[in-house]
């Protein structure tokens, strides 16, 4: 088998990423779709981790930086679901769009 | 030291993360959706292992799956409805969702081949006993500001979080 | 000899096997502890029942073998034997993996786990911070195990519980930063975060980190022993789980062979917790007083007390083997307890060898500290009563937290007070000359 070279983490990170857009842009249930979100991220961070073997340590830096953000964004993000969900009852995006109920 | 079997363990882990990271975006019920996205982040933290990034992946066990996966575990119990899990589960958009994603992905399988010469730089092989230590000077000499910003970043997340989820503000 | 087992035995190899790269050695390494940690989890259980039971003015088992001996393994053969019972509408897959994911996370920590210099399973440039991050896996096996229950009692119970264990996981790791930045008060400025390290700090600091800058190391490991206790759901702190309660918790509609595996995941949390306070703290493999009472005379001296706890050991086992009634029924109990006693003296006599004896310091040095640790837990169990839920969170984080920042503060001020003092001296100078 060839030797693992950086090519090979950048095609499993692109492969999640685009498994992570999938997920944002056709299910219906909004822990999913910022589950989805996450799993982006994460492709984001291994893209980040294995370019940082070649050019040095500033890709871990950035992606320490991308997880913090990322638990920031899901907190808040789930704060909003919560507000939701105790107004109108649904967890659904389609059911999710009214500017003022 | 040599790493001991890194081919073996390369296609391991990313195949089991690429496998939960369909189940994430295919099981109906989301709790089983958040235990695929554990076991994603948990063959991440070893892919990172393997890219000599130890401090990288011992924060992403600590924040992602310790803390951020159990709060949407916490989530996912509050707003679980029964009636939900029976509907479709794929919105009204899916056919153009699923056209621009595989657009999306001929466009990274199209930059990869063309581009692929790109990354043959030699690879830095870091002393895995001082990657700790590195990351942490770097962190408080090159990135103080984006430190600090990051902390006053997450006590705005902390406040938005409680307010947006208090009954009475 | 294949050489893959031979080439790590060499007389010049002074690192773990993790790190020398020998798969097979750190294969016998894990499977030793893994022994080890399940035999200590047996012996726990009896130990806690008989412990408890004196502290109560009772006795505790006293009939399934000699002194209740054997209760452990009767407890584990009838657990084995019982039904399987999954509640109606549970989520089964859940339900199956929900223990598995904790023994997994519990069992994992003891990879880092230091023994002694070189034995342990590896040595992680990210020691302490790989052990607390998986030991917080364990937190998702808890709200699984409730969810999957499908009946409310374990609900409220693993949310309860995990909410406990989240709060104070933050206490810990405010004490865990405070331990390691002492660890950079060396020639190089740098500290570490591997347990090793961390050992290697104190030894080389002549001081255990418990002792270092009095009181601020001895409030640092208070606060860590305070959260360990509520980390693992044990009493004072275990509202989530007390049978007065919430009829169990998130475990109550496990039965059988799983609820042993909660059991199991407890106490080995239980003990991985205590040898992260004993390596940050009481000096990891090190024997007590190593710069006060330094010297070969009192190294000799204290290189006897593996062998002396054994004959101990085996002194109050033939005290009792003669206490035993002279019933031909007590027979076979009075000759177990015997035999049982003669096992503990042949160990204390193996232990005496000069060849042995070098080698067995550390191990028995951190055993005997783990071993002080289960007895303060089962201590607190039969002392405090518990903390209602409300108490508990307000002591998580309106007490402890405060207290462990301003440790960290502190301990960060003292120890670089004279490069702080230089610096406000120069900006005083230049204050005033300008």
């Amino acid at each position: 088998m060839a030797p693992i070279t950086t090519i090979h983490y950048l095609v499993v990170a692109a492969a999640l990423f685009v498994l992570g857009v999938i997920g944002v842009l056709t299910r219906r249930n909004v822990v999913i779709v910022l589950m989805s979100v996450e799993l982006i991220l994460n492709a984001v961070n291994l893209n980040l981790v294995a370019f940082s073997r070649i050019w040095g340590l500033h890709g871990q830096v950035f992606a320490i930086f991308v997880i913090t953000d990322a638990a920031a964004e899901a907190a808040v993000g789930l704060g909003i679901l919560i507000a939701f969900f105790r107004n109108k009852e649904t967890v659904n995006v389609d059911e999710i769009d009214l500017l003022k109920w | 030291m040599e790493p001991v079997a890194t081919t073996f363990f390369f296609y391991l882990l990313s195949g089991l993360a690429i496998l939960s990271g369909v189940l994430v975006i295919t099981r109906k019920n989301p709790v089983h959706s958040a235990l695929a996205l554990i076991l994603t982040l948990l063959c991440l933290a070893g892919l990172y292992l393997m890219l000599y990034a130890p401090f990288v992946a011992g924060v992403q066990i600590i924040l992602y799956v310790g803390g951020i996966m159990v709060l949407f575990l916490f989530v996912i119990m509050l707003v679980n409805l029964e009636r939900s899990q029976k509907e479709k589960q794929f919105n009204q958009q899916w056919v153009p969702g699923i056209l621009a994603a595989v657009a999306l992905g001929a466009l990274f399988v199209t930059i990869y081949i063309k581009g692929g010469a790109l990354f043959v730089r030699p690879e830095i092989r870091f002393p895995e006993a001082e990657n700790t230590q590195q990351v942490g000077q770097m962190l408080y000499s090159n990135y103080m500001f984006p430190f600090e910003i990051a902390s006053l970043l997450l006590l705005v997340a902390i406040i938005g979080a409680v307010v947006m989820a208090k009954k009475k503000i | 000899m294949p050489d893959f087992i031979t080439n790590y035995l060499d007389k010049n190899v002074h690192v773990t096997p993790g790190e020398y790269g020998s798969p097979f050695w750190a294969l016998v390494y894990i499977l030793v502890v893994f022994g080890g940690v399940s035999m200590a989890v047996v012996c726990m259980n009896w130990l806690e029942r008989k412990i408890l039971a004196h502290m109560q003015i009772r006795l505790g088992p006293m009939r399934v073998g000699p002194h209740g001996l054997l209760q452990p393994i009767a407890d584990a053969i009838k657990l084995i034997l019982k039904e399987d019972i999954i509640p109606e509408g549970a989520d089964r897959f859940v339900f199956w993996i929900a223990p598995m994911i904790i023994l997994l996370a519990v069992f994992s920590v003891y990879t880092v786990v230091p023994f002694g210099p070189t034995h342990a399973i590896t040595d992680m440039n990210i020691g302490i911070l790989f052990m607390l991050g998986v030991s917080s896996l364990g937190v998702l096996g808890i709200v699984m195990a409730g969810w999957a229950s499908n009946s409310h009692y374990p609900l409220i119970g693993a949310l309860r519980s995990s909410a406990q264990m989240v709060s104070y996981e933050v206490a810990m790791g405010l004490a865990v930063i405070s331990a390691v930045l002492m660890t950079s008060l060396n020639a190089e400025g740098t500290g570490t975060l591997s347990m090793i390290g961390i050992v290697h700090a104190q030894y080389a600091q002549h001081v255990w980190f418990i002792f270092k800058f009095f009181p601020l190391g001895l409030i640092a490991f208070f606060i860590f022993a305070v959260a360990m206790v509520a980390e693992t759901n044990r009493a004072p702190f275990d509202l989530p789980e007390a049978e007065s309660e919430l009829t169990a918790g998130f475990h109550t509609e496990y039965s059988g062979l799983r609820w042993s595996l909660f059991m199991l995941g407890e106490y080995a949390a239980m003990i991985a917790v205590s040898s992260i306070a004993i390596t940050l703290w009481l000096g990891g493999w090190m024997r007590p007083f190593p710069n006060l009472l330094s010297g070969p005379t009192w190294d000799l001296a204290f290189s006897f007390f593996p062998a002396l706890t054994f004959f101990g050991l085996a002194g109050m086992t033939f005290y009792s083997t003669m206490r035993m009634p002279r019933h031909s029924f007590f027979r076979v109990q009075t000759i177990g307890l015997g035999a049982f006693g003669a096992v503990f003296a042949l160990i204390g006599l193996i232990l005496l060898l000069p060849g042995v004896n070098g080698r067995i310091q550390d191990i028995y040095w951190f055993i005997f500290k783990i071993a002080v640790f289960m007895y303060l837990y089962i201590w607190y169990r039969g002392t405090f009563p518990r903390y209602r839920f409300d108490q508990l969170m307000k002591v998580g984080w309106k007490i402890l937290l405060p207290m462990g920042i301003g440790v960290l503060m502190l301990t960060g001020i003292v120890a670089l007070r004279t490069e702080l003092w230089d610096f406000m001296h120069e900006a005083l100078r230049r204050l005033v000359h300008v």
